[in-house]
């Protein structure tokens, strides 16, 4: 049998030590109403013939057409060396660090990963990461309830629908009001925001850039945010925030990205990375594993997981949060290909893209009846257009020839419906946006 | 060893995929851009190949080191789900494709994959309906806890509370109360749940209750028809953490036995690795009437053999990941469920059931085990007798370390005093077991002989014990503080 070791023998001297005449009597405490009413699974196969099936059902998958498609999960160049160093079974088959003289290696990186983060969002402190970049913006949310005492959330539009959708579930139980501020023609509304602050507001919750792909200056909104005792928290794209103005200076009090841009494959949604951080006020709210730096009692530097009174194996019901883990993997490959790229590499990467979006955007809107549906306002490495024809149609046409356009922007937004969110990375060609540009003149003839 | 950021050397060129004509400034205004640089350092490839591979070296991991954490099924990972995970028709696959009309077509393999898995989990747990969303356990106990509460409030029952046995992890009432729940604290007796001590408790108040199955302790709930049966009587429904699954596995499924709703942990029963924390899945399993409220999209199959996302479910509770769950890991464990089969999850279930219970066999005459009869899949032993000469469980675990081995879960269940919780998994060898068996032995040994011994150990790591109030004292969470 794979991966069970025993010999016959090794069983018959095993039930020999515990007294008991077969393996089935290890069993006897299960009464025999529970046992199961069937257990129909198909034969195991070996190694080899379960590869064969599932590459027959990865080749039913059509990864060979070029994509425009961001919409908050980026297909980025990701180094070899993070595949090759992230793959070391020291880290891939640990456990989360609870013995630390055995677990330097992971906590150690954690330490790293958060102060990579830190640096990124400009913000002092950070926790081990979360599951992904909904949670991370829920749990931030959550942190500014805490912290406040009081129960109104006020988020912009322009926060991605998905995690919009994802907050509404989470809070759905927990007595909580959800204000959303319409945005502006894919722009953030800042003076709706501001006026949207009351005594009541636990928190505002902004992102930049927002689903649109514009970016926006959020230093006043969260100064007014902070005369009114409310808490600020910003979702931030990583890549990019190796160049856009960080949280930090912009008076952010949380700050929470979704990681996959760093050194994560798209895999279809999942695992990916909730990258949290915050300043110090907040630092005591913050939810799941941290990394301290301490000494050992011989003096010698080492990491262990700290501040551990906040969380559920300790508190229990009154833990922050009921995580109990993070993506240790998902944030030592984040560490590796920050470290790879370096500060210049990620600098160069996010300009790379930046640039992209900025030619496709020129090349689109040359296109009659093609516009920004944000005019003049400042872009990223995505941007939504608005179409003279439902997007749908146009994502039917050009999938059909081997290029996905972007995301149909009406599958979140009323009113919407022809607008389409194109996005390019680094990995984006010229000749491809060129391409591109001559489908969709055609599609729109 | 220093931190990367320490090694950093102005200059030095690492990964650099592209090469923009223009800065940022050229395209976006001054106000919108960083004034600082974010200051991450700057290191030639091979640089950080040697420093994230020393690193590793301060690692123990189930690859190099018996690792009997109890409650973590730390059994061995196989290698060829990894290649499954690698291969790009699947890594390459963006999560909104489904999203754009008509191009689900672009990821049928991804979405039967998805289908197949789902079915699997419900013939194994015998559930009607699974749900891959939930992305690690303590998710996978907040998706299901929102179910409960989607359930009562379609229902129109005024519900409050959620009971959790006081043996239960730690996640189970965390996850009751961000789920908006208060949390009924249940006293065990003789190590189980007691039907007299849930009476005490339960009211029309109750939504619904937690348990684990077998137990915190490794031991079978001996009274679970009784319990079902008094929950239904006040319309709560029953929750199986998922945790210890690799006890029953083809031995009783979850469904059958009563429960509404199951979480799996796929890192555990299933062999996706760890990863040092994560990232883990957490699958939930709900019974028919419990269906409509699972999260959306939910994957289904036509009858021309396509598959498609249904997000059309009015009372779903929505979402809980942005897309279909640790796609990643699902695609590990349903290559696992496929290589095993029927017979081999029945076989992993019934080795991890006997290496636990040999395990005992061989310590209980050196440990003492409060609850010493048969276990399932593993057991808590205390070191209180060692404790009376100053050796804790800690210290035991710390022995532990420099003989090489991963120590066991220490100080839980929170009910036993001084625990020591071992869980050797099906994938060890006798060899090991024994080999193991007689090194504990021979540390408890030299530890009653002298207790220093004990006490300052690990003497063998990169670093010896580490204090941990300073840590939390300091908070120096980052290399700039």
């Amino acid at each position: 049998m794979p991966y069970v070791p025993h010999t016959p023998e090794d069983i018959r001297r095993m039930l020999d030590v515990i007294g008991a005449p077969s393996v089935a009597a290890l069993f006897d405490e299960i009464p025999a109403g529970l046992r199961p009413k069937s257990f129909d699974l198909p034969e195991g196969k070996s190694e080899m013939d379960v590869l064969a099936q599932l590459e027959e059902l990865a080749r039913k998958n059509a990864t060979g057409h070029v994509s425009f498609l961001g919409a908050g999960f980026y297909d980025h160049h990701i180094p070899s060396a993070v595949d090759a160093l992230s793959m070391r079974s020291e880290f891939y088959t640990a456990y989360t660090p609870y013995q630390p003289e055995a677990s330097q290696g992971t906590l150690q990186a954690i330490f790293e990963y958060q102060t990579a983060v830190t640096r990124l969002t400009g913000l002092a402190y950070a926790n081990a990461s979360v599951y992904d970049g909904g949670s991370a913006l829920f749990e931030g949310a959550m942190m500014a309830v805490r912290h406040t005492g009081r129960r109104k959330l006020v988020v912009c539009e322009g926060v991605s629908p998905i995690y919009r959708v994802m907050l509404g579930s989470y809070t759905a139980n927990l007595h909580l009001e959800l204000v959303t501020v319409p945005h502006k023609n894919g722009m953030c509304d800042l003076a709706a925001l501001a006026s949207a602050l009351d005594a009541e507001t636990a928190a505002v919750v902004v992102q930049n850039p927002n689903f649109f792909g514009t970016v926006a200056d959020f230093t006043a909104l969260f100064a007014a945010a902070r005369a009114a005792g409310v808490v600020s928290v910003m979702s931030v794209y990583p890549v990019l925030q190796s160049v856009l103005k960080s949280p930090g200076e912009m008076g952010a009090d949380v700050a929470v990205a979704e990681g996959q841009s760093l050194g994560l494959p798209l895999s279809f949604g999942g695992p990916y990375l909730g990258i949290m951080t915050c300043n110090k006020e907040l630092v005591r709210q913050m939810p799941g594993r941290m990394v301290g730096r301490t000494v050992d009692s011989e003096g010698r530097t080492g990491y262990v997981l700290t501040l551990q009174a906040r969380e559920q194996h300790i508190r229990r019901q009154k833990a922050t949060s009921n995580i109990c883990s993070n993506q240790a993997l998902c944030a030592l490959r984040a560490l590796m290909h920050l470290c790879l790229l370096g500060q210049e590499g990620l600098t160069r990467t996010a300009e790379t893209c930046i640039e992209r979006a900025h030619y496709a955007a020129e090349r689109l809107t040359a296109i009659p009846g093609v516009k920004l549906l944000s005019g003049n306002a400042p872009f990223g490495n995505e941007f939504a257009l608005e179409l003279p024809v439902n997007a749908f149609a146009v994502i039917d046409k050009l999938t059909a020839r081997g290029y996905v356009p972007g995301f149909p922007l009406g599958r979140y937004y009323d009113g919407l419906e022809n607008a389409l969110l194109v996005a390019c990375t680094e990995k984006t060609t010229t000749e491809q946006i060129g391409i591109f540009a001559e489908m969709l003149r055609g599609a729109l003839k | 060893m220093s931190t990367v950021f320490k090694k950093s050397t102005n200059g030095r060129e690492g990964v650099w995929p592209a090469k923009p004509e223009k800065s940022a400034s050229g395209y976006l205004p001054a106000d919108l851009l960083r004034g600082k640089s974010a200051g991450l350092p700057s290191l030639s490839e091979l640089d950080v190949v040697r420093h994230f591979t020393q690193l590793s070296k301060k690692n123990f991991g189930v690859d190099g080191n018996f690792y009997p954490l109890g409650s973590c099924t730390m059994k061995y990972n196989p290698k060829f789900a990894e290649t499954v995970a690698a291969m790009p028709g699947f890594t390459r696959l963006h999560p909104v494709l489904p999203q754009l009309k008509g191009a689900g077509r672009l990821c049928q393999g991804a979405l039967e994959v998805m289908y197949e898995t789902e079915q699997l989990l419900c013939e194994i747990c015998g559930m009607k309906a699974f749900t891959l969303h939930p992305m690690a356990g303590a998710h996978g106990e907040l998706t299901g806890v929102m179910i409960i509460a989607a359930y009562h409030k379609d229902k129109g029952n005024k519900k409050t509370k959620i009971i959790c046995p006081d043996s239960a992890h730690g996640t189970n009432p965390a996850s009751a109360a961000i789920a908006g729940y208060e949390v009924v604290n249940l006293p065990s007796k003789d190590g189980i749940v007691d039907p007299d001590e849930l009476a005490k408790v339960l009211d029309d108040q109750v939504a619904g209750m937690m348990m684990t199955c077998p137990n915190t302790l490794g031991l079978f709930e001996k009274n679970l028809p009784k319990i079902v049966e008094m929950l239904r009587s006040v319309d709560a429904l029953l929750y199986y953490d998922g945790a210890n699954l690799n006890a029953i596995m083809g031995k009783m499924r979850v469904g059958d036995a009563g429960f509404d709703v199951v979480h799996l942990n796929l890192h555990k029963t299933f062999a996706t690795p760890h990863g040092g924390g994560g990232p883990g899945a957490g699958p939930v399993g709900v019974s028919e009437r419990l269906v409509p409220y699972l999260p959306i999209s939910r994957v289904e199959k036509l009858e021309d053999g396509q598959f498609f996302l249904n997000y059309d479910f009015p009372k779903s509770i929505g979402y809980v990941a942005p897309f279909y769950g640790n796609f990643g890991v699902v695609l590990k464990a349903y290559a696992y469920i496929l290589r095993l089969g029927k017979a081999g999850l029945i076989r992993a279930t019934e080795a991890a059931v006997l290496a636990a219970n040999y395990l005992r066999k061989r310590l209980d005459a050196h440990l003492e085990v409060p609850y010493d009869r048969v276990c399932m899949h593993e057991f808590v032993a205390t070191s209180c007798k060692q404790a009376t000469c100053g050796v804790r469980a800690l210290d035991i675990a710390k022995m532990l370390l420099d003989k090489g081995y991963h120590a066991p879960t220490i100080y839980f269940p929170l009910i036993v005093k001084e625990a020591l919780m071992f869980e050797p998994t099906e994938t060890e060898s006798l060899d090991t077991l024994d080999q193991f068996a007689d090194d504990l032995i021979a540390l408890l040994a030299e530890s009653e002989k002298d207790p220093s011994f004990a006490t300052s150990a690990p003497r063998t790591l990169p670093v010896t014990r580490l204090d941990e109030t300073r840590a939390a004292r300091s908070m120096e969470l980052t290399d700039d503080l």
